[in-house]
């Protein structure tokens, strides 16, 4: 990781001197800025870019659908570009201001606009999912694993496809429980729930579970420590929560998708299309940091092979999205 | 000055100002503590309100959301009842226009499709506000109470429709399908282009008019018919309203009916009039403002226009803030519009009892 940051801040270092001006801005997604998930994810990625270019981020947290529209259009219209539009639930305003302004650049996360002046950035969840995965059919006992989901949406479940695939990859006779722990926005913060689904997995005999659930994971990391299991974080590194309990986590990096956004634009490099940053790309991982290190040691070797067939395409990952389906 | 103009002038003139005036003068200390010039952030929030088309279209995009849910706890007030459920009541409404929409809207010309989903809506809105109704007319269960349920298990039902039976597949966004071309009411924009008027874009569409004519109708509902004048004497005195042979039950369901209908017609402006999709939680916090409205309006339609008015400018004027001064978080204008109906619903009377006195003495003095 240190490595890559500072490729990072030597590339930036040669560029600087060709750098455009640029006047940055974003638009979060309904929620609040420190969410301790997607949105501060993103916030992140903007802090790092103004500390090292000392260029201001234009910042706006809509409070209401009719809001993000509004926040989008303004900010065209204030000459700020590019424009990072956060969370799938942008997607139709986006689509109706980037055509009015088809001179600034645009870069949606999390959801794909077609338009010939936005970049959607998307990410390979299921591929970071597998490893996880993987590495926890690896340090299962039992030979049982769990899962436990925030909203039952289309992408928990391509979560929990991912992490399937890929404990099923380690040890074919695995068994995987997976629960969702609502079906309204306030399932990503009931870690009461949570603690209760992990639990009832604990006792089923699962002996690692992995949360994609937001603030609800806090209460299954708790549960998984209060029983001596171990638990597995999500989107970002999450491994300092319960050291020692936590097995690892599965990050996703939205901070590079913002920071990387700004930085093309700034060395010129941006561009519109498609991307979905893959294991390949670093958009999505899994965390070793000191607070695990030495759990994870035995695992490494096969670790680095599985990426390294992800990267290489020798191993396949299904995405559920594709057919809203997880069959592979 | 008699007793009875002395109030008047108190609780129509006097009392609304210096209730927003002492809002303003915290808000003043509060803006100086954080750092940022109170004046400047005035003109910023004046200006980003009625400076230009787009802020006023917005402005009275809010505004008109704000008539609806206030005139709804408005008409419930006059009956004593105090509905908190305009949140729910809003968001049934939406279903109604959904189904309208997405059911009919290929078969139907827009002559026709736009009046049917404005009726479900309000029909809608009505149906979900009956059932707290009749536990209240009927069964005694208080009002404030099954209300507040109700907005829970509106937003549960709404959450399981939009995601299980009209989200698209392969969807993430928990939404319908976009309406059909038919079931979209005129924008501001449009509507003056008809008329060769430019007018810049902006979510402000027909629903306002509509929102003028329900103010309209509920003042001569109230006043000026029997129905009216018998829901205000069930609100002033229950016990009187029945020993005139009027009987509580069946007003405490009109009242309700009439008030659930009127909030869901937020659907009206939301959906059919900027979204056109039904999706989640598009009634957020419009039904709790309205509360507010209705308070700071004294429950007279009139003065929900005007207290609409100062909530859609709050809202429209304090995202510009929060645009323009970095420092001032969304959190900060919320902190604005609590202050306000603070001021002016709390502590509504705070400065009634010493003013009417220097008052009176005054007129009699004079």
């Amino acid at each position: 990781m240190s490595k890559y940051l500072l490729a990072l801040v030597v590339s930036s270092l040669s560029t600087m001197a060709m750098a455009e001006e640029i006047k940055p801005a974003i638009v979060y997604d309904l929620g609040t800025k420190f969410d301790k998930s997607f949105n501060e994810g993103v916030s992140n990625g903007a802090k790092r870019f103004t500390e090292e270019t000392k260029l201001e981020v234009r910042e706006f947290e809509p409070a209401n659908d009719s809001q993000i529209e509004q926040a989008i259009r303004k900010m065209a219209s204030r000459g700020s570009d590019p424009v990072i539009s956060v969370g799938f639930s942008q997607a139709n305003a986006l689509g109706i201001v980037a055509k009015e302004f088809p001179k600034t650049s645009f870069t949606i996360i999390d959801m794909v606009v077609d338009q010939p002046n936005v970049r959607s950035v998307t990410f390979k969840e299921e591929q970071g999912s597998f490893l996880v995965g993987a590495l926890a059919a690896m340090a299962s006992k039992t030979g049982k694993i769990g899962f436990v989901g925030g909203q039952d949406i289309a992408l928990i479940r391509k979560f929990a496809c991912g992490y399937e695939q890929g404990a099923k990859h380690v040890n074919k006779q695995i068994e995987v429980f997976q629960n969702m722990t609502g079906s309204t926005g306030a399932a990503w913060n009931n870690p009461s729930k949570g603690g209760e689904l992990a639990k009832s997995q604990f006792d089923r005999g699962a002996d690692v579970v992995f949360a994609a659930a937001g603030g609800t994971g806090i209460g299954v990391y708790q549960a998984a420590k209060d029983n001596g299991k171990f638990a597995i974080g999500v989107d970002s590194n999450q491994n300092h929560l319960q050291p020692g309990t936590m097995l690892t986590s599965m990050i996703k990096r939205v901070d590079n998708a913002a920071y990387d956004t700004f930085k093309a634009k700034m060395d010129g490099a941006w561009q519109a299309g498609v991307v979905s940053l893959g294991l390949a790309e670093k958009g999505v991982g899994w965390a070793v940091d000191e607070h695990n290190e030495a759990l994870v040691k035995p695992y490494m070797e096969k670790m680095a092979e599985l990426e390294k067939g992800i990267i290489d395409g020798s191993i396949k990952v299904h995405d559920y999205m594709t057919d809203n389906k997880c069959e592979y | 000055m008699k007793v009875a103009h002395v109030n008047q002038l108190l609780s129509i003139v006097l009392l609304p100002f210096l209730n927003l005036l002492t809002a303003f003068i915290v808000t003043t200390l509060l803006f100086l503590m954080v750092g940022i010039d109170p004046w400047e952030a005035a003109k910023i929030l004046v200006k980003g309100a009625f400076g230009y088309e787009e802020g006023i279209g917005y402005t009275l995009y809010y505004t008109t959301n704000f008539i609806f849910t206030g005139l709804a706890v408005a008409v419930a007030f006059h009956a004593g009842l105090f509905n908190i459920g305009g949140e729910g009541q809003a968001y049934i409404g939406g279903l109604g226009v959904g189904l309208v929409a997405l059911g009919l809207g290929a078969l139907l010309p827009a002559w026709l499709l736009l009046p049917l989903a404005m009726v479900a809506a309000a029909v809608f809105g009505a149906a979900w506000a009956a059932i707290p109704a009749y536990l209240q007319a009927y069964r005694g269960s208080h009002i404030v109470i099954t209300t507040i349920m109700f907005n829970f298990l509106a937003a549960s039902l709404m959450v399981y429709l939009l995601v299980n039976v009209f989200a698209e597949p392969g969807q993430m966004v928990p939404a319908s399908r976009a309406f059909a071309d038919s079931a979209s009411l005129w924008s501001w924009q449009e509507f003056m282009a008809y008329w060769g008027i430019e007018f810049a874009a902006s979510p402000l569409n027909l629903s306002i008019i509509l929102a003028l004519i329900c103010c309209v109708m509920v003042w001569l509902f109230l006043w000026k018919t029997r129905w009216g004048y018998e829901l205000r004497t069930v609100g002033a005195n229950p016990d009187a309203a029945i020993y005139a042979g009027i009987n509580p039950k069946r007003i405490i369901m009109l009242a309700m009916l009439l008030s659930g209908a009127l909030a869901g017609l937020v659907a009206v402006n939301e959906l059919l009039g900027v979204q056109h999709r039904l999706l989640l939680g598009f009634n957020t916090g419009y039904g709790f403002a309205g509360i507010a409205v209705a308070l700071m309006g004294r429950n007279h339609p009139l003065g929900v226009l005007l207290a609409a008015l100062l909530f859609g400018a709050l809202y429209q004027g304090g995202a510009e803030l929060a645009f323009e001064i970095p420092s001032v978080t969304r959190d900060m204008v919320v902190v604005i519009q609590g202050l306000i109906i603070l001021f002016s619903g709390a502590l509504e009377f705070m400065y009634r009892a010493p003013l009417q006195r220097w008052l009176l003495r005054f007129a009699r003095e004079a």
